[in-house]
């Protein structure tokens, strides 16, 4: 039996003494620790319900939580999160708001430096604090995406990036002396900005989410939407949500990863309004005697944090008062044991045992998602050899 | 607020006023030193009015930049009554097609022809490089008609569908042109007069306007695109128009906000487009440039035909009558020197075939005595 260890920040898997094929989903709300997390197979038989145990006195389980989130702020969280999209659309303005500090320096429209040639990617990386709850926080700029006139194959670059980094975990993974807390560089989460035009989904954007959504979770949002009105914003996201469900693109809410009625209740709502329509703004104005972030125009002000202007606040919400945790799980059970199991299986070479730590090397080429691949013969000689 | 076609008509306030002044010239021709061909404007406007005014307008631009309904609000009609976007799936395979439409405006008496011709497709590939393909050849080929046409023997009705101005649509998300933008100006800029227009303006903040306006100037600059210049205000036209003149050439290009819906601002009925945070009015200069595009679309719409012709046409004209003719001895010569050379092939081969043929008609004689000299020593 094997047990799911994840090692990034928050502890996933419930210890409960009592059964060890864990199977009890607490139902303690969105951002209880305790919550189970999918399987990475497709569907496993539940096991047989085990009965629940009357209690005759108080005592004391509910303190393990408290541990938890103890040892959690100690060890602090890790976030890492990636902006794809055109020139132009607020994407580092975007970053800037959400995590209300200067994490890049946001290039003005008319004073952008000149655009680079190819695709490139740009991280940077900030520990930011709050409440003595620290986040290390890893930001993912895509300069260059879809500017060029020939975009062919400009999504490249980023599934190799992606990719990569599951790649790194993995060989932290599978040493044999392995550090206590892998460092997490996976990407958790890509923001995918959607140009305004009011009509629908562009080929670029079909072909990128097609394949971004079977590696990442992927949270489409549409930039700039200070350019549309309410009316032409809903028939806008009425467009993008059927053209996403006519080429069968599942985004962040997966719904195939609900797991309880709950659950299905709360992202269903979510998946509704996907793709918020967002308005990026880092300079504050005075409105009403209050503070606040909005852009400034001759007629009127848009406020960022205002429902009735725009849907940064949903946006916000998701992506770290409710669903941070989440996306970090789906990240690790789900796409990283997809990548896990298909270069495994590509190397031919399923563990044998402790300490099988053989595993072919990499493919140049990063870039394909878990297929059907061409048999490597070197790392099939050099098993054999082992053995 | 309506379109004031009747300044198409070059006629200047002051010859007006002046054949206004004499009203009596036929009664009295014994004025001493008055001819009469002052009446002339009059007899031009005259006819220009019984003609009337053709005009062709491109529209380019990526979709969903607001290019049609910028051309409803321009014109205050409804040019295209039953348009459906297409889905993403249709888009997927779209190639760039060209859509002309043709309406006829009637203002006080002056008819307008007005065709504009749509580019729906155009930006929306993955790999957009032919995607001005379609765009340049439909230009080419309305020179090309109206050359044919002016080197017929009728030349009484020419139908005049040259492209007389291309609005260029920039995405104002952008920090400037993007690398499409670049190359499609370049490719046509010395085929058709071009406007450039910056869309969508009211996601814009007027500092962020002021920036992007000198970066797309700058980046036109280092790139040498010719785009369309007004002509300089004459030194006799009065200070109105001359302040005009200079306002409209400060603005290029233009930045607007398109809108057909009739709002409720201030207690009076605007077009404009109302958002939560505000209203935006089509034709308050402070919001936006709409006003100057239409003023300048009107005012210099002769001028735009004029250049079309006397610049663009005439480049045409004698590169392709350059061309025609060098073309026609090009592929003669080909032909020529193609069957010279198939013939000398021809002959190459057939000293070939005589030769091995002479080699094996030896080896067989050589070989019969051979087999002879033995025989015979046999």
């Amino acid at each position: 039996m094997r047990t799911q260890w994840s090692p990034s920040a928050a502890p996933v898997t419930p210890l409960s003494p009592l059964h060890p094929d864990d199977r009890h989903p607490c139902a303690l709300g969105p951002m209880d620790p305790l919550r189970r997390s999918p399987s990475p197979c497709t569907s496993r038989p539940p096991s047989p319900r085990t009965p629940p145990c009357e209690m005759l006195g108080h005592v004391g389980i509910e303190a393990v939580l408290e541990q938890l989130k103890i040892k959690a702020m100690k060890m602090g969280f890790e976030f890492n999160i990636m902006v794809v999209g055109q020139s132009g659309l607020g994407k580092s303005t975007m970053v800037n708001t959400l995590f209300k500090s200067k994490m890049w320096k946001s290039t003005l429209p008319g004073l952008g430096v000149p655009m680079p040639q190819t695709l490139q990617l740009q991280s940077v990386t900030h520990i930011i604090e709050e409440n003595s709850v620290k986040l290390k926080l890893t930001v993912t700029d895509t300069p260059g995406f879809g500017d060029q006139i020939n975009n062919d194959k400009c999504w490249d670059p980023i599934l190799g990036y992606i990719n990569g980094q599951y790649e790194r975990y993995l060989q932290e993974e599978i040493l044999i002396t392995r550090q206590r807390h892998i460092p997490d560089t996976r990407v958790h989460c890509c923001v995918y900005f959607v140009p305004p035009t009011g009509h629908c989904l562009r080929p670029l954007d079909i072909e990128f989410l097609q394949r971004l959504c079977r590696t990442v979770n992927v949270v489409p949002v549409i930039a700039r939407a200070d350019s549309l009105t309410i009316e032409e914003r809903e028939a806008f996201r009425r467009r993008i949500q059927h053209d996403l469900r006519a080429h069968c693109i599942e985004v962040y809410p997966q719904k195939c990863f609900d797991e309880d009625i709950s659950d299905r209740i709360l992202n269903s709502k979510i998946r509704d309004r996907i793709p918020f329509a967002v308005v990026g703004a880092d300079q504050e104005h005075l409105v009403n005697g209050r503070c606040v972030l909005g852009r400034k125009t001759k007629w009127g002000i848009i406020e960022v944090e205002n429902m009735a202007h725009c849907e940064f606040p949903l946006l916000r919400d998701l992506l770290i008062r409710s669903h941070l945790q989440d996306l970090k799980d789906i990240t690790h059970n789900v796409h990283y044991e997809n990548y896990r199991v298909f270069r495994l299986n590509q190397s031919h070479a399923l563990p044998r045992g402790p300490g099988w730590v053989n595993l072919a090397p990499a493919p140049a080429d990063l870039t394909a998602t878990p297929g059907p691949w061409k048999v490597r013969w070197q790392a099939h000689d050099s098993s054999d050899e082992e053995c | 607020m309506h379109i004031s076609l009747t300044s198409l008509t070059k006629i200047d306030e002051t010859s007006l006023k002046m054949s206004k002044q004499q009203p009596a010239q036929f009664i009295n021709p014994e004025t001493p030193g008055y001819v009469g061909f002052a009446n002339l404007p009059n007899q031009v406007h005259r006819k220009s009015v019984k003609k009337g005014f053709e005009f062709t307008l491109m529209v380019v631009g990526e979709s969903g930049l607001g290019k049609s309904t910028l051309i409803n609000s321009l014109f205050l009609t409804d040019l295209y009554p039953e348009r459906i976007i297409p889905g993403a799936a249709e888009k997927i395979e779209r190639t760039v097609q060209i859509e002309a439409s043709t309406v006829e405006i009637e203002e006080r008496g002056v008819k307008l022809r007005l065709t504009v011709v749509d580019t729906p497709g155009y930006g929306d590939a993955i790999n957009c490089r032919d995607c001005f393909k379609t765009i340049i050849s439909y230009i080419d080929e309305q020179f090309e008609r109206y050359l044919h046409d002016e080197s017929g023997l009728n030349r009484r009705h020419i139908i005049d569908n040259r492209v007389h101005c291309c609005f260029y649509f920039i995405s104002p998300f952008g920090h400037g042109l993007k690398p499409l933008d670049v190359a499609f100006m370049k490719a046509i800029h010395n085929k058709v007069n071009i406007v450039p227009v910056i869309a969508k303006a009211d996601t814009l903040t007027l500092k962020e306007r002021e920036r992007l306006k000198k970066r797309i100037l700058d980046e036109i600059e280092e790139h040498n695109i010719k785009i369309y210049h007004l002509p300089d205000a004459e030194s006799d036209e009065d200070e109105d128009f001359k302040e005009q003149t200079r306002l409209l050439k400060a603005s290029i290009p233009f930045s607007v906000v398109g809108s057909n819906q009739l709002i409720e601002a201030k207690g009076k009925k605007v077009r404009g487009r109302l958002y939560p945070w505000g209203v935006v009015e089509v034709e308050n200069p402070e919001h936006n440039d709409f006003l100057k595009l239409r003023t300048m679309l009107i005012t210099h719409m002769q001028d735009l035909q004029e250049v079309t012709q006397d610049l663009h046409y005439e480049n045409f004209r004698s590169e392709r009558l350059k061309r025609g003719g060098r073309k026609v001895e090009n592929e003669d010569m080909n032909k020529d020197q193609i069957l010279l050379e198939k013939e000398a092939e021809l002959r190459r081969m057939q000293e070939m075939i005589a030769r091995m043929q002479a080699q094996m008609q030896m080896q067989m004689q050589g070989g019969d005595g051979d087999s002879g000299v033995h025989g015979h020593h046999v």
